[in-house]
């Protein structure tokens, strides 16, 4: 035992050590991008200073090997060490922002919880003096609703919701906008988004209402809408719609365009169609309030607006940039993509989510939870399983009761 | 029956391993779909391996779990030992506090640990993550170790006391080696635990100290990597490597056991 546990623990100490060595190998290579203003990025050389960066998963360039490793490349330039960490919703960020306990430097939330941030002073004013590749974002993607005045945030990638669909499943006719999700020639061979706000969005342009409506009475509509969809929907999904849209398995399903152009890339069949009141996304790179390296932050959101990195990045993660200077260097194949970039008018007419009221974020969600549960036969399935099991369990006792007695009887 | 009960064990190890085989089949998959298969590649192992973040991740959560492992023996044996000597009725007390954590469930445990470290102000990192693991490991190792104490006669140490032991070495040369294979088992059932931990570290963890669990779960949005797929079964091999290991090892020694006793008796 004592032999094959010190064995256990050399292999494993052996691969932590093979680990950490491969992690800091690349390091002292040098940084590979083209920056423009080289001796900006020297400011902090030698200094030991670290930033924490708060970023979603697979979201910047990371593959050294093929093109670039983003965070690796800025440590190299800059000097400064990038702890960089991921999570999955805005509303995870936000919940760890708020606990305390930790503090970062660059965050990356979407347009809805930027609003709600700046609401709460949960973020800081940037000085655009350190951040001069600022001129290249778009105006576009400027001076959205959530951040009118641009003081808090520089936008990252952006998207719209549409709708991804089977050609070889969906009659081309039936795309005249979002009330293809309520055809029921698509019964049971449609998918959903399973986030209230995401989902209450589509039912409310359905109906020709606002995504950020806060009249009780058009959500109340909304949800009944919605209710009237749900048996029809074949799955409530997020990214599971990446493998059931690949394999065929439904015919529709409203998502992003930056996904769509990726599992396009799989399946052939798959298209995407944007309905002209869809909602555009915008997630942005701000500084929260406790940054301890406000200088340095400013410096990683600079570089990470270096038309090499945010085309490297764009190419990776699949979604669109609102760089200018990115854009010339991707393919022109891509640019000229009217799924990952659609005409500027289009993209002029649409709003971004905007942080709702807390009665109204309360209301979808109380009315969500009720569509969700509504005739659906978990409850009942639940309570007839439980009784099952407490049946058996008594006719068990009752049975080995009954034998205990009888073999007692014959003594 | 006998088709039909080899026909029931082949479904159950069909509904163990058959997750397993899709993964390590789809980290050999060119594209990066889960469902159809294009190619065959390599290309995502050699990314892995280029790839900080996971890496980085894989290292801090072996990290973690040894600290936290180590860490957790030397507390839970002790607490073993101190448990073991009480009379029945603190002693029944204490086991009862002993469970609490363990049928806790981890996202409360995790949670309240969040809570303690937020409000005592201290900064969450790998210190805040290794406390917390030490204190889901704590009740494991005692577990494991109980029994080993249990079984031992009190007598053996009272008896090495009699014959010059002072009580320290009494515990060093004989009780030690009788409960080892319970610290053994604490130890690694610890290390298990800690790797497998996805509530607590999530609530506990920081900017420097994420964990393989969470790192994974933050790529739901934007699917998670294929690389992962080629790290489970690189993990996947090196653990069922280890396993043959012990039980090639086991068997051999049963052997010789066997024929030495056989040896004696011939002589």
């Amino acid at each position: 035992m004592k032999k094959t546990l010190s064995l256990i623990l050399a292999v494993i100490f052996c691969l932590l050590s093979s680990i950490t060595s491969f992690a800091y190998y690349s390091e002292a290579e040098g940084y590979s991008t083209e920056v423009e203003d080289y001796d900006y990025y020297q400011k902090f050389q030698g200094q030991g200073v670290e930033i924490d960066v708060y970023n979603w998963g697979e979201y910047v360039a990371n593959d050294s090997v093929n093109f670039l490793d983003v965070n690796e490349d800025f440590e190299a330039l800059t000097g400064i060490k990038v702890n960089y960490t991921l999570f999955s919703s805005n509303e995870e960020l936000y919940t760890k922002l708020k606990s305390g306990g930790t503090n970062y430097d660059v965050i990356v939330p979407s347009d809805y919880m930027i609003g709600k941030m700046i609401g709460e002073g949960m973020l800081q004013k940037l000085n655009f003096d350190n951040i001069p590749n600022y001129r290249y974002i778009d105006e576009k993607y400027k001076n959205a609703n959530f951040d009118p005045t641009n003081e808090y945030s520089v936008p990252m990638y952006w998207g719209v919701v549409g709708i991804i669909y089977n050609s070889a499943m969906v009659d081309e006719e039936d795309l005249t906008g979002w009330d293809i999700l309520w055809n029921e020639k698509y019964a049971d061979n449609m998918l959903m988004f399973s986030n209230s706000r995401d989902a209450f969005a589509l039912a409310l342009l359905d109906l020709g209402y606002s995504f950020n409506t806060t009249d009780a009475m058009e959500i109340e509509e909304a949800a009944g809408h919605l209710r009237a969809q749900k048996p029809l929907v074949q799955a409530y999904v997020m990214d599971e719609i990446y493998d059931k849209m690949e394999g065929g398995e439904a015919a529709v399903a409203p998502y992003y365009n930056g996904d769509a152009v990726l599992m396009m890339d799989v399946n052939e069949d798959l298209d995407f169609y944007v309905p002209e009141n869809t909602s555009i996304f915008i997630d942005s790179m701000c500084i929260p309030t406790g940054a301890q390296h406000k200088e340095a932050a400013e410096m990683y959101i600079n570089y990470m607006c270096e038309s090499t990195v945010a085309a490297a990045n764009s190419y990776y993660v699949g979604y669109s940039t609102p760089h200018t200077g990115a854009m010339e260097l991707l393919d022109e194949e891509l640019v000229e993509n009217e799924i990952a970039y659609p005409e500027d008018e289009l993209i002029a007419s649409l709003d971004a989510f905007l942080t709702l009221p807390q009665d109204t974020s309360a209301l979808t969600d109380k009315l969500w939870t009720d569509i969700m549960a509504q005739g659906s036969d978990s409850i009942i399935f639940q309570t007839v399983f439980l009784a099952a099991v407490a049946i058996i369990y008594f006719v068990i006792k009752l049975v080995n009761a009954h034998i205990k007695k009888k073999r007692m009887s014959y003594y | 029956m006998k088709i039909l009960s080899k026909f029931y064990v082949g479904i159950i190890y069909a509904f163990l391993y058959l997750p397993i085989a899709v993964l390590i089949v789809f980290s050999f998959n060119d594209a990066k779909s889960r469902t159809v298969f294009t190619e065959f590649t390599f290309k995502w192992y050699e990314k892995l391996f280029t790839n900080d973040i996971i890496l980085g991740a894989f290292a801090n959560t072996l990290f973690v779990a040894l600290v936290a492992g180590v860490c957790a023996v030397v507390l839970g044996t002790l607490a073993a030992i101190g448990i073991n000597a009480m009379n029945k009725k603190l002693q029944a007390l204490l086991l009862n506090i002993t469970y609490l954590p363990m049928i806790n469930p981890d996202i409360i445990t995790g949670v309240s640990l969040m809570l303690l470290f937020v409000f005592i102000r201290m900064e969450l990192g790998f210190t805040s993550l290794i406390l917390a693991h030490i204190t889901f490991n704590v009740p494991i190792v005692i577990f494991n170790v109980l029994p080993k104490l249990r079984q031992l006669d009190r007598n053996v140490y009272n008896a090495a006391l009699d014959l010059g032991c002072n009580p320290m070495q009494a515990f060093r040369k004989v009780i030690l080696p009788e409960i080892m294979p319970g610290i053994a088992a604490g130890f690694l059932l610890s290390v298990t635990y800690s790797f497998d931990d996805f509530a607590v570290s999530f609530f506990t963890s920081a900017a420097d100290s994420q964990t393989l669990s969470v790192v994974i779960y933050s790529m739901v949005r934007m699917k998670v990597s294929p690389e992962i797929n080629a790290l489970s079964t690189i993990m996947f091999v090196v653990v069922l490597f280890i396993l043959l290991l012990v039980n090639i090892n086991g068997a051999r020694r049963k052997k010789n056991h066997g024929e030495a006793a056989f040896a004696k008796e011939g002589r």
